[in-house]
């Protein structure tokens, strides 16, 4: 996984490869066998996204972040300005609210609004990431951990309260143009393919980054902060690049949820901490903090079960989820990779070499 | 000539308890030096003082003629003075070879390298290195599986990847089983010789520390009690009289 011995790591891109060719194929396929549930199936890239960037703060750099909601929610809310302002008077929009229609645009001009707003929704988490970073960080374990609860809870309250974004009644975001109905836009390919493409970059990313340098020095962190200093590695510094990829991509991600979802609302949809903030965390925990495919994992188990549960169990979802929490760590403390990886440890590389050279000690 | 390590007149304490009194101690380059003391005679804070681990009451640190005092522990490490801990401290759910690149020296710390794969020397390097402390089969366990005494090899080994011009050992044979030490001995020679590294070594079995050492100082009680050759530090009445308890 790390590319520190040189043939597990060519074995480990072909597998790779041809894994990725394999969901690939399937995720290209998927929303025309199931035309019903693209809205769904959207989602559930979101949910891989989420999972994958939290697993970068708290499976890699082993820093359990309760804060990533504020990257997702700050590009979200960027992204309706700047899809918005530009075509209309703002304030009045926002202040008509939900009695008011959904405004509607050209196909240039929702383009147009749309693509300057993933890149701002990226810029956006980037930046408050790596501001937050240079202060928060300093934290260590439960104390950080309580720290971006805090700041999750702080930055949901400014929106809730800012009049221009529509404090707490929210934004209607705009329609997706040359559709006559809106319940189209749930079909609507576009941003399946828009958030599976940026789950896939993500995690094609995340695999590159965790095989270099960086990706070493984040685990070092992550399993003894002192001895990684005492080696000269600066890690403030790390940590806070660690956290403003999470936020980049989770700025861009936070994006595109608003147009799936339509309606952006500071307490439900974008700053959804009690929601989103801690699925983001079970995700990652049930499939496997820090390994590359436990997120993955993580995201089909928990969006498959959620979504069922909300329909089948609707009233007792929350029991059943919080049963599902339970059985997590009860029975899988380390996570699904994790419980594979203790059982069958070879399969990750780990094995005695009794190879031609010899020991000078035993 | 001027010393490696200067220490001079360092005084730590915490809170009621002055754990370093006007402490001063100097380490030429080459040498191998002991430090030596009863329990809580204030060894391991004067190691965390000079490797900036926390900022000291008073005195002052120089290393390679560079003033260390106010820096900060990664800031000394990349000058390359290392400590290792008392309390063996590896990447354990990394694994050996991991362990071993991801202490290769960080002298600079710039975008392009962080983000850039380590070459495979880095690779061979760590293998050549794990061979040396008799670790090259583990090299693909994890570390937190070792063993405590293998564990201790790996922080060696660590260290020595890192190619520091001076070492901070901190009882490096705690723990280990009588058999190894003299292993670890010849290999602490060896660094020092064939890798010109400097070592400054606290230890609290005196058969290893008389071996090794070629100049050892005493502390008790916070305070610089004795300080010479082997031989004289083994017969000085103070010395014997702080491990013993003078009546």
């Amino acid at each position: 996984m790390t590319g520190v011995g040189r043939t597990a790591a060519d074995g480990a891109s072909r597998r790779f490869v041809v894994l990725c060719l394999v969901i690939g194929a399937i995720s290209i396929i998927a929303p025309f066998v199931f035309p019903a549930i693209v809205k769904q199936l959207s989602i559930f890239w979101v949910m891989v996204i989420v999972a994958y960037t939290w697993d970068t703060m708290g499976g890699q750099l082993g820093y359990n972040s309760f804060g990533n909601i504020v990257f997702f929610g700050a590009g979200l809310y960027i992204s309706a300005i700047i899809q918005i302002a530009p075509f209309t008077n703002m304030r009045a929009y926002t202040a008509a609210g939900e009695q008011g229609s959904a405004l509607a645009l050209s196909m240039g001009q929702y383009l147009g609004g749309l693509a300057p707003g993933l890149i701002a929704g990226a810029l956006m988490g980037f930046a408050l990431a790596f501001a937050f970073g240079f202060v928060i960080l300093g934290l260590r374990g439960h104390y950080f951990a309580i720290g971006t609860l805090a700041l999750g809870i702080f930055i949901a309250q400014i929106f809730a309260n800012w009049e221009y974004v529509g404090a707490g009644s929210g934004i209607t975001m705009p329609d997706l143009p040359g559709r006559g109905r809106a319940s189209d836009q749930d079909k609507s390919l576009l941003f399946y393919f828009l958030c599976f493409a940026l789950a896939a970059a993500t995690v094609v990313f995340l695999r590159w980054l965790y095989a270099t340098r960086f990706g070493l020095a984040i685990n070092a962190i992550r399993d003894d902060e002192d001895k990684a200093e005492a080696m000269g590695i600066a890690t403030t510094l790390y940590k806070v690049v660690a956290w403003s990829v999470s936020g980049f991509f989770l700025g861009i991600c936070g994006a595109l949820y608003g147009n799936i979802v339509r309606f952006v609302d500071p307490e439900e949809t974008a700053f959804d901490g009690p929601g989103l903030g801690v699925w983001m965390v079970l995700m990652a925990v049930l499939g496997g903090k820090g390994s590359l495919w436990g997120p993955l994992i993580g995201a089909v188990l928990f969006h498959a079960t959620k979504e069922l549960l909300w329909t089948y169990l609707l009233g007792f979802q929350n029991i059943a989820l919080g049963l599902l929490v339970v059985v997590i760590v009860v029975f899988f403390p380390e996570g699904i990779m994790g419980w594979i990886r203790a059982r069958w440890p070879r399969l990750f590389g780990e094995r005695v070499d009794l190879g031609a050279q010899s020991e000078a000690a035993r | 000539m001027m010393p490696l390590l200067a220490v001079e007149g360092v005084s730590k304490s915490f809170g009621g308890v002055s754990a370093n009194r006007s402490v001063s101690v100097k380490v030429g380059e080459g040498e191998i030096v002991g430090l030596i003391g009863p329990n809580g005679s204030g060894k391991t804070t004067l190691f965390n003082s000079i490797v900036g681990f926390h900022p000291v009451d008073a005195g002052s640190i120089a290393f390679a003629g560079r003033e260390i005092t106010t820096l900060r522990v990664p800031r000394i490490a990349r000058l390359g003075l290392l400590r290792t801990f008392q309390q063996t401290r590896i990447y354990s759910k990394m694994t050996c070879m991991e362990n071993m690149a991801v202490s290769a020296p960080n002298r600079g710390v710039r975008l392009r390298r962080m983000l850039s794969r380590h070459p495979p020397e880095v690779a061979d390097k760590s293998e050549a290195l794990l061979e040396f402390v008799g670790l090259y089969s583990k090299r693909f366990l994890r570390a937190g599986d070792l063993s405590f005494g293998q564990q201790k090899l790996l922080e060696f080994a660590m260290a020595l990847m890192n190619e520091p011009r001076m070492l901070l050992l901190d009882e490096p044979t705690a723990g280990i089983n009588p058999t190894l030490i003299n292993g670890l001995i010849d290999r602490l020679q060896r660094a020092n010789a064939d890798l010109g590294i400097t070592l400054f070594v606290i230890e609290h079995n005196m058969r290893v520390i008389m071996n090794l050492a070629t100049r050892i100082y005493c502390l008790a009680h916070g305070e610089l009690l004795a300080e010479g050759p082997p031989e004289a530090i083994q017969t000085d009445q103070r010395v014997v009289d702080a491990y013993l308890g003078a009546s």
